[in-house]
């Protein structure tokens, strides 16, 4: 299909950037690597007037080692997060997850911030990102990862705010890491996704974090499952029983792909498949 | 020297590089002066009255240089044409490549653009208003044929275009008092051929001579075509299929946007391209299968086969196109299988819905057939508690009873089925997987595993002529090919036969070396454009190698013929003391005297001194038309893990054994097979063309119409055995198919074989995770498929 006609700017800075998108008013719209804005445009499903391209903008490329926490910057590509020293260190579920993205072409030209910006529910970041409790670094403030995602493709950045990158704290040191999703083919979106972490303590479950991918029009963190398995036995008959509870208060949609109710299914037996991998057990 | 034969000979395709790289002559690349694109406004609703169209906003749109709606073009663009009346009494409505009054699909042509880029055609198709005065839509095939239902074509009185029987046996005396009665009702669904490239048209006219370029798998058919719907006379109209990425029957059509550019082409005298979109495409080529299947199987108490009806009905979608009609007919003999049996019935009828038309889809009619019998088979082995190899051991054909005069009323020339099970079964390891599966099962382990039977044939090598027009067919089914021996020695060989992707260009080469003894370089290959390959009957139906291979064969041996007449002039003996071996001609007892096919071509060309009478050309024509169909078979087993807590379906081991009779080239034949193979299990576990309740196709991405990529699908293990056909000089019967239509029911019976003990006896295609997981649930085996919003780019116009 054939976009309709917009205007493009390539910004060289962020502050750029933001002037670009302040001057377009509601009409502009970031491009980052285009591998879901794309298709919008080509399917005629967004007809922004200004594309503002970030891909020049030298602030928002890398990860940066900060101490306690990584910055993760918008514009790393899914293949350069996946090859990140930094994040396989101190973030192997987000490597974990975005090993899952699409297929190689998507991962070379997607990146990091633009698939969260997106803010598809059923992107597979979006719930890693919620369940490390990231935080949101913009041109003009921070926000938590709790707070940033609004509603079906819709954040709360603001029209005139450029996503920098996200703040991963390295607190997660020492968990058990899984990300299990479910889907039909390879390259396709996640029916549903687990984003798990675990952090164990002898037998026991010292905490857990618990996040799920295309459960409502927004990532879900599953917080009854979170306090269920934390304090309890790392084994699979309490992790089955803890995962009960997944769908709890979520409104999964239904699709060509799974009914609201086959979901709500999936997120109990994938709950419990991740916290046991998560756990190793 | 003798050099090694080529037939036979695992050569690397010679045409790959320029395809895969696309540095090639796809139609999408081909530019021409002056230049305009074409773009379609189509149809938003599946069946409504078209009470207004306006275009004078679009026709003030920058860039653009034409707007026409289907009643601008009434008088010229005449309507598209089906070639295959089955009955006599075939309803056959009219249909105008662009919508005059009436549009009976989403998705049909309403108007079209001319304009100067691809960008302004398509901005411009948002300024055209159109009012529609809603009619009902027509779904369900069940429902359409009920007294009083809403009509796709009102004039026509009913939604039954057609209702076809063929009757052998005594099928009464065949269910009375059987044994074992199994009853089924199986599903098709609706599938879209999506080719790697998508339709692409580019026309030119020059004074009155007509050019018209198309990815299409049938330049020679579809010259006539355009010629007899246009007017345009056909010696003045000539059709180029340049390097075609792939049809799977989808490109064996005559589609409205080829006529529509041919006739705006003529209007404005510019040349004019249009290229689709994915999602154009997935609503406006022709779909495939949608058929529903009531089947009855009578057999005895030992499994043997009695009789088997079938009756079916047929989703034709809005119109019949090219073959739409025939397509049921094309399986109606193959439901028998590799089976023998008393009596069959078989009816079909062809019906009318308000979706895009069906046609030819990779199988065209077999893999339904092949589908039907073998899940039955696989059904009667459960219901006798039978191992489901032993069920088809005592029904099929044995080796020795070959050529065997089937209850449909073919003969199966050849065949070996008991070689080619018994190889699959080696190479599976099918009793160490049977343990397997009983430990899994006392287990009680959450993943179970099936085993899924597939003994297959199919009909192919389209087809013997008579046959055809037994079957009233529009035209032959023969095949032509040309060898050119060129003054230097080297050979162009023309053939009718249009390669799309199949890799002619190499096999046709290798078979020309090999029977003039020239080297493999020296051949080159010829086809696709009515100016240089002026006879044909085009790729489909896994006929080229049976039919236009053997033509080119025949070809070859009249410039054998002719050379050693010339070469016994020249070495001065008598012709039938002439011997050809290796390339070169030399007297019985005096090898040292020859002449190299190189030096009687130069001397031929030269005719200073020619025989007799003798032409001054080796050049060679030959059309075969086949005596019979070919018969390729094969024994297909996987090996399915299923997941019963989220009914997760993964293909742990898949082994195909087919007998295609003797190959001209191994790699491709492999090539043919494993592509086949992901097109078969495509239709068991992902594809599936999806209407929503108003009729609206929603899986008009590929986010939503799923095919599988290689990361999907296991790593296939795949042999042959080599019984000849004994109907053709080369002894080959075709690939281009065989995959498709065995793997889809050794995939579903695999699934059902895995959850027999849950009481399962079927599962609906496709078989998603949620559809095993509701039919484990005892929900019934429900099509979960429900358009609506979700996650991901499907659905990003909205939300649940």
């Amino acid at each position: 299909m054939i976009p309709g006609s917009f205007d493009y700017v390539r910004p060289a800075t962020l502050d750029e950037a933001v002037a670009a998108l302040r001057d377009a008013g509601d009409e502009g719209k970031v491009i980052a690597g285009g591998q879901s804005l794309l298709p919008l445009l080509r399917l005629r499903l967004a007809f922004p007037e200004v594309l503002i391209d970030v891909a020049s903008v030298p602030e928002l490329r890398g990860v940066r080692d900060e101490g306690s926490s990584l910055l993760v910057g918008a514009m790393t590509t899914h293949y350069e997060v996946l090859r990140d020293p930094l994040i396989r260190q101190h973030a192997p579920l987000v490597a974990a997850a975005t090993s899952t993205v699409a297929d190689p072409a998507v991962r070379h030209r997607g990146t990091f911030g633009g698939s969260l910006a997106h803010a598809d529910p059923a992107g597979d970041l979006p719930a890693v990102v919620l369940a490390m409790d990231g935080v949101f670094v913009t041109s003009s403030r921070e926000i938590p990862a709790a707070e940033f995602f609004a509603d079906y493709l819709t954040s709360t950045l603001e029209p005139d705010e450029v996503l920098v990158g996200v703040r991963l704290p390295k607190s997660f040191a020492g968990w058990g890491f899984h990300y299990e999703k479910f889907h039909r083919t390879a390259q396709a979106w996640a029916i549903v996704g687990v984003a798990c972490l675990v952090n164990r303590s002898g037998g026991e479950v010292a905490a857990a974090r618990v996040a799920l991918t295309n459960m409502g029009s927004t990532p879900v963190r599953a917080s009854a499952v979170e306090s269920a398995v934390s304090g309890g036995a790392a084994d699979r008959d309490a992790f089955r029983a803890a995962a009960g509870s997944a769908a709890e208060g979520t409104s999964p949609p239904s699709d060509l792909h799974g009914s609201s109710d086959y979901r709500r299914h999936l997120a109990t037996v994938l709950t419990a498949r991740a916290l046991s991998r998560a756990a190793d057990v | 020297m003798t050099a090694a034969p080529e037939i036979g000979s695992a050569r690397p395709r010679s045409e790959d590089a320029r395809l895969i790289t696309g540095r090639t002559n796809w139609t999408d690349n081909i530019q021409l002066p002056g230049l305009l694109h074409a773009a379609f406004l189509r149809s938003p609703v599946a069946h409504a009255r078209i009470t207004a169209i306006d275009v004078s906003q679009a026709r003030e749109r920058p860039g653009v240089v034409a707007v026409f709606t289907g009643a601008d073009l009434a008088d010229e663009q005449g309507s598209l044409p089906c070639a295959w009346p089955v009955t006599e009494d075939m309803v056959l409505p009219d249909h105008p490549p662009i919508a005059v009054s009436e549009v009976r699909y989403v998705g049909e042509p309403v108007a079209v653009v001319v304009a100067r880029d691809r960008y302004a055609a398509a901005d411009a198709l948002e300024a055209i208003d159109v009012d529609y005065e809603s009619l009902p839509a027509v779904l369900d095939m069940e429902e359409a044929i009920k007294e009083g239902a809403d009509l796709v074509h009102a004039d026509k009185g009913t939604n039954k275009s057609y209702e076809w029987v063929f009757a052998a046996g005594d099928i009464d005396a065949a269910f009375r008092d059987a044994p074992v009665v199994i009853e089924r009702r199986y599903v098709q669904q609706r599938l879209i051929p999506s080719a790697m490239e998508p339709r692409a048209v580019v026309c030119s006219a020059v004074g009155d001579e007509y050019t018209l370029w198309s990815a299409t798998q049938i330049p020679h058919i579809l010259r006539l075509m355009l010629a007899t719907v246009t007017g345009i006379p056909e010696h003045r109209l000539r059709v180029v299929a340049p390097d075609v990425g792939g049809g799977f029957g989808s490109k064996l059509q005559v589609y409205g946007e080829e006529v529509a550019c041919l006739l705006l082409t003529k209007r404005l005298g510019r040349p004019i391209k249009w290229t689709e979109s994915r999602s154009e495409g997935n609503a406006t080529v022709h779909h495939g299968r949608d058929q529903i299947q009531r089947l009855s199987l009578a057999a005895d108490s030992d499994g043997r086969i009695r009789g088997l009806k079938v009756d079916l009905l047929a989703d034709m979608g809005a119109y019949l196109m090219l073959v739409t009609p025939g397509i049921p007919l094309l399986g109606a003999f193959m439901f028998n299988g590799i089976y023998k049996m008393d009596a069959y019935h078989f009816k079909c009828a062809g019906i009318f819905t308000t979706k895009t038309p069906t046609d030819a889809y990779r199988g065209a009619g077999r893999p339904e057939a092949t589908y039907a019998i073998e899940r039955l088979m696989d059904e009667l082995a459960s219901e006798l508690s039978l191992d489901p190899l032993e069920v088809r051991r005592r029904n099929w054909i044995k080796h020795e009873e070959f050529p065997y005069e089937t209850i449909a009323g073919l003969t199966y020339d050849s065949g070996n089925y008991e070689a080619a099970t018994d190889k699959a079964r080696q190479l599976f390891e099918y009793d160490k997987l049977r343990a397997e599966q009983a430990d899994r099962r006392d287990r009680g382990d959450p993943v179970q595993l099936g085993i899924g039977v597939s003994t297959f044939t199919e009909m192919c090598g389209l087809a013997p002529s008579r046959v055809l027009g037994s079957l009233s067919y529009g035209a032959g089914g023969w095949e032509h090919a040309s060898v050119r021996v060129l003054p230097s020695g080297k050979v162009e060989v023309v053939t009718g036969s249009s390669a799309h992707g199949q890799g002619h260009e190499t096999a046709w080469a290798q078979i020309t070396a090999d029977r003039l003894g020239v080297p493999f370089e020296d051949v080159r290959v010829l086809h696709g454009d009515t100016a240089i390959s002026p006879k044909g009957m085009d790729t489909y139906g896994s006929r080229s190698l049976a039919v236009g291979g053997v033509a080119l064969y025949n070809a070859c041996d009249k410039v054998i013929d002719k050379a050693r007449r010339m070469a016994a002039h020249l070495l001065e003996a008598d012709e039938h003391d002439v011997e050809f071996a290796n390339g070169a001609f030399s007297v019985r007892g005096v090898p040292d005297q020859s002449r190299t096919l190189q030096e009687v071509s130069l001397a031929a060309f030269a005719a200073h001194d020619l025989p007799e009478g003798f032409e001054p050309s080796l050049d060679s024509d030959a059309t075969h038309d086949p005596d019979n169909f070919s018969f390729p078979h094969g024994t297909h087993l996987c090996a399915a893990e299923v997941d019963t807590e989220t009914g997760y379906v993964k293909i742990r081991s898949y082994v195909a054994v087919d007998d295609v009779g003797k190959v001209v080239n191994p790699l491709i034949v492999e090539g043919q097979v494993h592509g086949g193979l992901a097109q078969g299990i495509a239709q068991a576990l992902y594809e599936e063309a999806v209407y929503d309740a108003d009729g609206n196709l929603t899986t008009t991405t590929m986010a939503d119409y799923l095919l599988p990529a290689a990361s999907d699908l296991p790593t296939f293990t795949t042999d042959r055995t080599e019984t000849p056909a004994t109907t053709n000089p080369l002894g080959v019967k075709g690939v281009g198919e065989a995959g498709t239509i065995a793997s889809t029911p050794a995939v579903v019976n695999a699934i059902v074989d895995a959850l027999r003990p849950y009481g399962v006896n079927d599962v609906p295609m496709p078989c998603t995770p949620e559809r095993v997981w509701r039919t484990l649930q005892g929900g019934g085996p429900e099509h979960s498929a429900q358009p609506g919003a979700g996650g991901g780019l499907g659905s990003a116009g909205g939300e649940a």
